[in-house]
């Protein structure tokens, strides 16, 4: 935790020069550190370290490029030849995108369920993460394995049983059986993480606030809670991460009223012909809330990746 | 509630009655005898009854599933074959 | 920590289990069911007992499939790893580069896996794709929807585009957690920079890697929408994978009994591989304390 917060500080180092002496030394070093680190890749990679990286995101900007290109052609110039650019710049994708109800209830949908599956996930999660880090109970390491094995069961395998589940039950077509279902791997995942950040809190701190006649709610929810803040967020982002980005079980519990935008790309790519400028317009869009979120979270991403414990 | 979708046959369902009483076995003997037996066994990392219980399971589905890829004898060997394995896990690993 | 033992905690663990144990085991039994029937139709089922796993384990479709995806799986990771490892030891350790990096590095892993697809195919067509008509201008002939080379060239290429930046990420976070002093000491013995990596820098990021290779593992080996969207597993089944082969039988020719009994064994394959990563992980760290 106090990690967290010293890695957030070296990204802001120079955020915090005027707020207070300790912080401004603390940015200083974290500073002198870098140019340190600077300084002696430069010497043994010969000053071109930062080669690897660049090339490494070019290669990974080019396909979003030509996503973004083909979003601003029009069908006509796609299929009609080859260009580096846009020679007629239009964004006329984009209008139809969001005038057509068909095309923006697909985004409604989907962030719809995105947003109640990230809620339900963290909020069953905390507790049960609490429990795995710090008690022992009858079971505990084969449920905490059980659990796992769910975040690498193949949703191929689940998906005919879940479209009988969630029919039987009455849920079909709606947000909420996209939401339940994606819990199968996004349980898993956030007791995974949020129990990396909790492993990380003293135990002391428990302990004092109890004989401090705090009950175990009120503790939780105002000591605890606000110390594990950035565990908390990470584990939002990667629950909203993996409802974003998962489609086969999204797209076989809907049909029409909840459909996300992914399976209104596909519908569109073989019922109306093949529009490729729509489809590039859709799939530029369906970037953008991902790219949001990684912005709001980006100074703990590197920690969040490590499970809160390396 | 309608449950036809299930598919259930007495077969499967005496499968995984099997396993549930299993486990439910298991928490008898965590009961009767706290700590799970924890040990180092042939494997060299602690194993617990419930450790030694996954091997056992698990190892079957794969001698049942070995023995459909490359016998034509009756299934039940492989049963039979699989009951020796998990009493030698239980009593080794 | 230690840890004290109380079964009370059962309780804050409850709606987990109960959410969790909806989704799983409710599925799963209902394919354990279907591996053992026959369907026509209409929620009628006939029991064919193990007929349908002795299909499955002798169908050279499968061993195809599962073959595939081995192979698949280890190119991936042999590609992944190193690359990402080495993207990470040439990351500035500090500095305001660092966030601008991240985010670039996270974007691929937020776009939604059929847009993954999607995109590539765009990327990729011989005509029109930057890539496809590049190669081409180069003087190699490449079609991914024509050539079996050529199609899994770009899912592996689109694999490591999508999923190397996770590895980045992993090993990044653990070299981060390496104080400075470490590299100092190094530096006054007067350690090389290979002395560096194997002594210092490789064991601190041993378990971020254990984790980034079970999780790339585990993804890799359940793979379905990317290659589907971009290839349909052709051309013929040269990309067919686990997935795609299973939905394929299930949805596509509606063989519920093969899918299911595919499904069972696909999913003991990849149970006993998390196990054996577990064990392992947990031991280690088990160890370290």
């Amino acid at each position: 935790m106090a990690q967290v917060k010293q890695d957030a500080a070296r990204n802001r180092g120079i955020l915090l020069r005027d707020s207070g002496p300790a912080q401004a030394a603390a940015g200083a070093s974290d500073r002198a550190a870098g140019t340190r680190a600077r300084r002696r890749r430069g010497r043994e990679g010969g000053g071109f370290w930062w080669i690897v990286p660049t090339l490494y995101i070019v290669f990974l900007m080019l396909p979003i490029y030509w996503l973004i290109n083909m979003s601003f052609k029009t069908t006509n110039e796609i299929l009609g030849g080859f260009s580096l650019w846009p020679q007629n710049f239009t964004i006329e994708s984009y209008v139809e995108i969001f005038t057509n109800p068909v095309w923006y209830n697909g985004y409604v949908s989907s962030i719809t369920y995105v947003l109640i599956n990230t809620v339900i996930s963290v909020t069953v999660a905390l507790p049960a993460a609490y429990a795995f880090s710090r008690y022992r109970f009858l079971g505990d390491k084969h449920l905490f394995f059980w659990l796992l094995t769910n975040r690498m069961a193949p949703p191929a395998i689940f998906a005919l049983p879940f479209y009988q589940l969630y029919s039987a039950i009455g849920l079909f077509d709606t947000p909420w059986a996209v939401a339940l279902a994606h819990c199968l791997f996004n349980i898993p995942l956030a007791v995974w993480i949020l129990e990396g950040f909790m492993s990380g809190v003293p135990k002391e701190i428990d302990e004092t606030a109890y004989i401090d006649g705090y009950s175990w709610p009120r503790f939780f929810v105002k000591i605890f809670m606000p110390l594990i803040a950035s565990g908390i967020g990470v584990t939002a982002f990667f629950c909203f991460m993996f409802s974003w980005v998962e489609l086969l079980l999204a797209k076989t519990l809907t049909a029409v009223d909840a459909k996300p935008i992914a399976a209104v790309m596909t519908r569109t790519a073989s019922t109306s012909g093949y529009e490729l400028g729509l489809l590039a317009a859709a799939g530029v869009l369906t970037i953008v809330p991902g790219a949001v979120v990684i912005w709001f979270v980006r100074n703990y991403i590197a920690k969040g990746f490590a499970l809160g414990r390396v | 509630m309608d449950l036809t979708w299930m598919a259930w046959t007495w077969q499967t369902a005496t499968f995984f009655a099997v396993i549930a009483f299993l486990l439910l076995g298991m928490m008898l003997w965590e009961y009767v005898a706290p700590g799970g037996g924890a040990r180092v066994g042939i494997l060299r990392f602690e194993t617990t009854r419930g450790d030694r219980l996954f091997i056992s399971l698990l190892m079957s589905a794969y001698i049942h599933l070995g023995w459909l890829a490359f016998s034509d004898a009756s299934l039940w060997g492989a049963t039979i074959a699989s009951l020796a394995f998990a009493a030698a896990v239980f009593r080794w690993v | 920590m230690t840890k004290t033992w109380n079964n009370k905690a059962w309780f804050m663990v409850l709606p987990v289990l109960l959410l969790v144990a909806f989704n799983a085991v409710i599925p799963l039994m209902t394919v354990v069911n279907y591996s053992v029937q026959e369907t026509f139709g209409n929620n009628l089922f006939f029991f064919e007992g193990v007929r349908w796993y002795e299909e499955v384990l002798a169908s050279s479709r499968f061993h195809a499939a599962l073959g595939r995806q081995f192979l698949f799986t280890f190119i991936i990771l042999a590609i992944e790893i190193p690359l990402g490892v080495a993207v990470a030891l040439a990351m500035p350790r500090s500095g305001p580069w660092v966030s601008v990096c991240l985010v670039f590095m996270a974007l691929p892993l937020l776009v939604p896996w059929n847009v993954v697809g999607a995109m590539w195919n765009i990327f990729a067509l011989p005509d029109i794709g930057l890539l496809g008509r590049s190669i081409n201008a180069l003087g190699i002939d490449y079609n991914f929807t024509q050539q079996p080379l050529s199609a899994w060239f770009t899912v592996v290429l689109m694999d490591v585009w999508h999923w190397t930046s996770l590895v980045v990420l992993l090993a990044y976070a653990g070299l981060r957690s390496i104080p400075d002093a470490y590299y100092q000491a190094a530096k006054i013995d007067g350690a090389s920079r290979l002395a560096v990596f194997r002594y210092i820098q490789l064991p601190k990021m041993s378990r971020v890697l254990t984790i980034a290779v079970l999780l790339r593992f585990i993804d890799s080996f359940m793979i379905y929408t990317e290659p589907f969207v971009l290839t349909g597993g052709g051309p013929g089944n040269a990309t067919t994978f686990l997935s795609i082969d299973l939905v394929k039988a299930a949805l596509g020719e509606f063989n519920l009994g093969i899918a299911a009994a595919m499904s069972i064994i696909y999913f003991l394959m990849t149970l006993l591989v998390c196990w054996v990563f577990y064990t392992a992980m947990t031991n280690y760290y088990d160890g370290e304390r």
